[in-house]
């Protein structure tokens, strides 16, 4: 009998999506995807406001990482006020642009390992659904969930000292930042009573980082071949090739690692990159243009990013990522579950780069905007917690946005999510008898691997697709209407 | 030396000059009278009606009212506290207001009101009327859905010969303010700013300036309105 199974919603993740598996009478997956429910329209209800407005309105697309949003906006406006493409702007500027971003990085990850990732880890992909969560961890591991809080506090303290809140704040302006660090947020980041200090933050990092290498020990048939799939990969990097999450040029490598976006100036994205819309999500599908549909589409995220950088410009963290690429032989790693290892070895980056950053006394002191010959048009790109963010706007003559294109980092995700999804279905599916909440969360977990921020990765221009069903009382389609 | 007089507000004894404006009397005696449509040094226009106080029992608007000898007056009481309340409200229904984004923010005295009335929800239904943005000046982005219609700026703001920038066009519900594009872009950023400062809410905006006032170093940030007047001690 053909059958079709949704789980709605997809539960642990930020936003709202839902899945649909179809079964055909021989008991194969003969279709599964992730469709994301939500809309938004923010490329359209900014179009008319005075471009200085786009970092504090459109971060309001997402509580979850609204820092990255905010980020992206004011790097794009950075061109627009002529402050350069990304690195013309003053030292104190920047800094405090990194110190935001890094700190926000931080949090986020954390949030995403110990919440919303660990009670898949600590009761099984199919344990007990009424314990698997948060608060389950909270009541047995208590030690790992306080951390887990404390350490997303302290990310959130380095968020509202730049940002000014802890969530939508509006620290970041076109051509700089609105405000220096004070003698008192750096000691307190520093000094800070037990655990909130950038010591015991990095100590708890590094030891997230042990903690997962172990699970990984003890689990690597689940680990190494969940949801594993080639792909190609895309991030920005330094100039030099180091891992940077705040600037840098666009990377793309294949599933063997071979270099098929060679470090371009992400201000020509629009030359490189392209988007295929479906009609039955809301979440666009980008792919690389001289790759095509079908072969260009990418994934983006902590895998990618330590598969397109060389290295990681900071101690801990880069012999971590050695030890990482050793176990791939130096290839790219397409294992969707070790997601999870790369995103705490940037967890580890982030607290070591906040460290840096807080010693560094631009942050204190210096001009806080510059600005040159206005432009009419700017792009701004960021690593945020789930991947590469684009934010792109042009102006008209009077100082109001006229277009807005955002490309969001769980957009970026889309074709490899439904990858995920389709390999996990038939995986665990296909041929049984019986479907269990174990089997439907099994293809949650592949989702989460991706950290998607749903809420985030929907917009439309122009009209939102809607279809009007008219049935009889025997299901008879009568009338159908689409606009 | 000129004649001093007595009054009281709410029963406190106060004493001014002999023909000083009730806001102006009450704020040298400690005593808040929120404002939204008047602004010390031009012609009071009694139009928001958020200044009512009962004078000797009557309601009257306290900026168009001079005070006499022998006064009584009351400012916070609950009935007037309501009524102030329900003026915030009407205020925030009949225009689109968006606080989280607006540049404003912090530096709002519509919003700082919303906050000392402690204002939750608006009774009212949002009216969510269309109004057009004015962004041709070369120093203000005007936008009209914040405008609450104080005309502060029409009695105002002045060019250097007298004349007005601003202008009321249309009548009743359809009235909005006008901006003479060629005059506003003879002001200098200085004048620009001040007229900015001068709109009590986030209509009238200096372009390319926005949000350079962090959070926490923002008016009403650390301080609520009117707590400025209330803590002198007299």
């Amino acid at each position: 009998m053909k059958q079709k199974i949704t789980i709605e919603p997809v539960t642990r993740v930020e936003g709202h999506g839902k899945v649909t598996i179809h079964i055909d009478e021989d008991g194969n997956i003969s279709q599964s995807r992730l469709h994301i429910v939500e809309f938004r329209g923010f490329e359209r209800f900014v179009q008319g406001r005075p471009y200085w407005e786009a970092p504090v309105l459109v971060q309001r697309l997402c509580g979850i990482c609204p820092v990255s949003h905010h980020l992206a906006a004011a790097k794009a406006l950075d061109v627009i006020v002529g402050a350069g493409t990304g690195d013309g702007l003053t030292p104190t500027g920047e800094k405090m642009r990194r110190l935001m971003h890094y700190g926000q990085m931080f949090q986020s990850h954390a949030l995403h390992f110990f919440h919303l990732v660990s009670p898949d880890l600590l009761f099984g992909v199919d344990g007990d659904p009424a314990i698997r969560n948060i608060i389950g961890v909270a009541k047995k591991y208590p030690d790992l969930a306080v951390q887990g809080v404390m350490m997303r506090k302290y990310g959130q303290e380095i968020i509202k000292a730049t940002a000014g809140k802890k969530i939508h704040g509006t620290g970041a302006i076109p051509g700089g930042i609105n405000k220096h660090l004070t003698q008192e947020e750096k000691d307190s980041f520093i000094n800070g009573a037990d655990p909130l200090n950038i010591e015991k933050m990095i100590s708890w990092a590094q030891d997230s980082v042990n903690f997962l290498k172990d699970y990984h020990s003890k689990n690597k048939d689940f680990i190494d071949n969940f949801a594993t799939f080639p792909s190609n990969h895309l991030s920005l990097v330094r100039k030099d090739g180091a891992l940077d999450l705040y600037h840098g040029v666009l990377r793309a490598v294949d599933s063997e690692g071979n270099k098929i976006l060679h470090d371009v100036d992400y201000q020509d994205y629009l030359n490189y990159i392209n988007e295929e819309v479906r009609d039955w999500s809301y979440m666009k599908f980008p792919f690389l243009t001289e790759y095509g549909k079908k072969e260009g589409w990418y994934r983006v995220g902590p895998l990618a990013r330590l598969n397109t950088c060389d290295f990681i410009p900071t101690p801990l963290a880069q012999k971590e990522f050695e030890e990482y690429k050793a176990y791939t032989n130096g290839k790219p790693n397409n294992m969707s579950m070790h997601m999870h290892w790369a995103r705490l070895i940037e967890l580890l980056h982030s607290a070591e780069m906040i460290k840096e950053l807080l010693n560094d006394p631009d942050l204190m002191q210096g001009e806080l905007v510059t600005k040159g010959e206005k432009q009419k048009e700017g792009v701004g790109l960021i690593e945020a917690p789930r991947g590469t963010l684009f934010h792109h706007y042009r102006i008209n003559e009077h100082d109001q946005i006229e277009m807005a294109n955002l490309i969001v980092s769980t957009t970026n995700n889309n074709q490899p999510m439904n990858m995920a999804v389709n390999h996990v279905a038939k995986d665990v599916m296909t041929g049984q008898s019986k479907i269990t909440e174990g089997m439907m969360n099994a293809v949650e977990v592949a989702i989460r691997a991706y950290d998607p921020c749903l809420s985030c990765a929907t917009h439309a221009l122009g009209q939102m697709p809607l279809e009007l069903i008219l049935v009889d009382k025997d299901n008879n389609i009568i009338d159908r209407k689409r606009k | 030396m000129s004649e001093q007089i007595k009054f009281t507000i709410d029963g406190k004894a106060c004493t001014t000059e002999k023909g000083t404006n009730l806001v102006k009397a009450a704020k040298e005696n400690g005593v808040y009278i929120p404002i939204l449509c008047h602004l010390e040094g031009i012609k009071p226009a009694g139009s928001c009606r958020i200044c009512n106080v009962k004078i000797n029992g009557r309601f009257m608007t306290a900026c168009t009212t001079d005070v006499a000898d022998g006064m009584v007056i009351e400012n916070i009481t609950p009935e007037i506290q309501e009524l102030r309340k329900i003026i915030v409200e009407t205020l925030f229904v009949s225009g689109n207001h968006f606080c989280p984004a607006c540049e404003k923010s912090g530096n709002c005295e519509l919003q700082a009101l919303g906050y000392r009335y402690q204002m939750m929800v608006p009774r009212f239904p949002y009216e969510f009327e269309e109004k057009e943005v004015d962004a041709n000046s070369n120093k203000f982005y005007i936008d009209r859905n914040r405008c609450v219609l104080c005309k502060r700026c029409v009695r105002s703001v002045k060019s250097k010969d007298g004349r007005s920038i601003f202008a009321v066009k249309g009548r009743g519900h359809k009235a909005i303010i006008n901006i003479d594009h060629e005059l506003a872009n003879q002001l200098s950023d200085e004048e620009a700013m001040e007229v900015m400062n001068t709109c009590p809410v986030g209509s009238i905006l200096k372009k390319e300036r926005g949000y350079v006032d962090p959070i926490g170093r923002r008016k009403y940030d650390t301080q609520p309105i009117g707590s400025e007047i209330e803590t002198i001690n007299v």
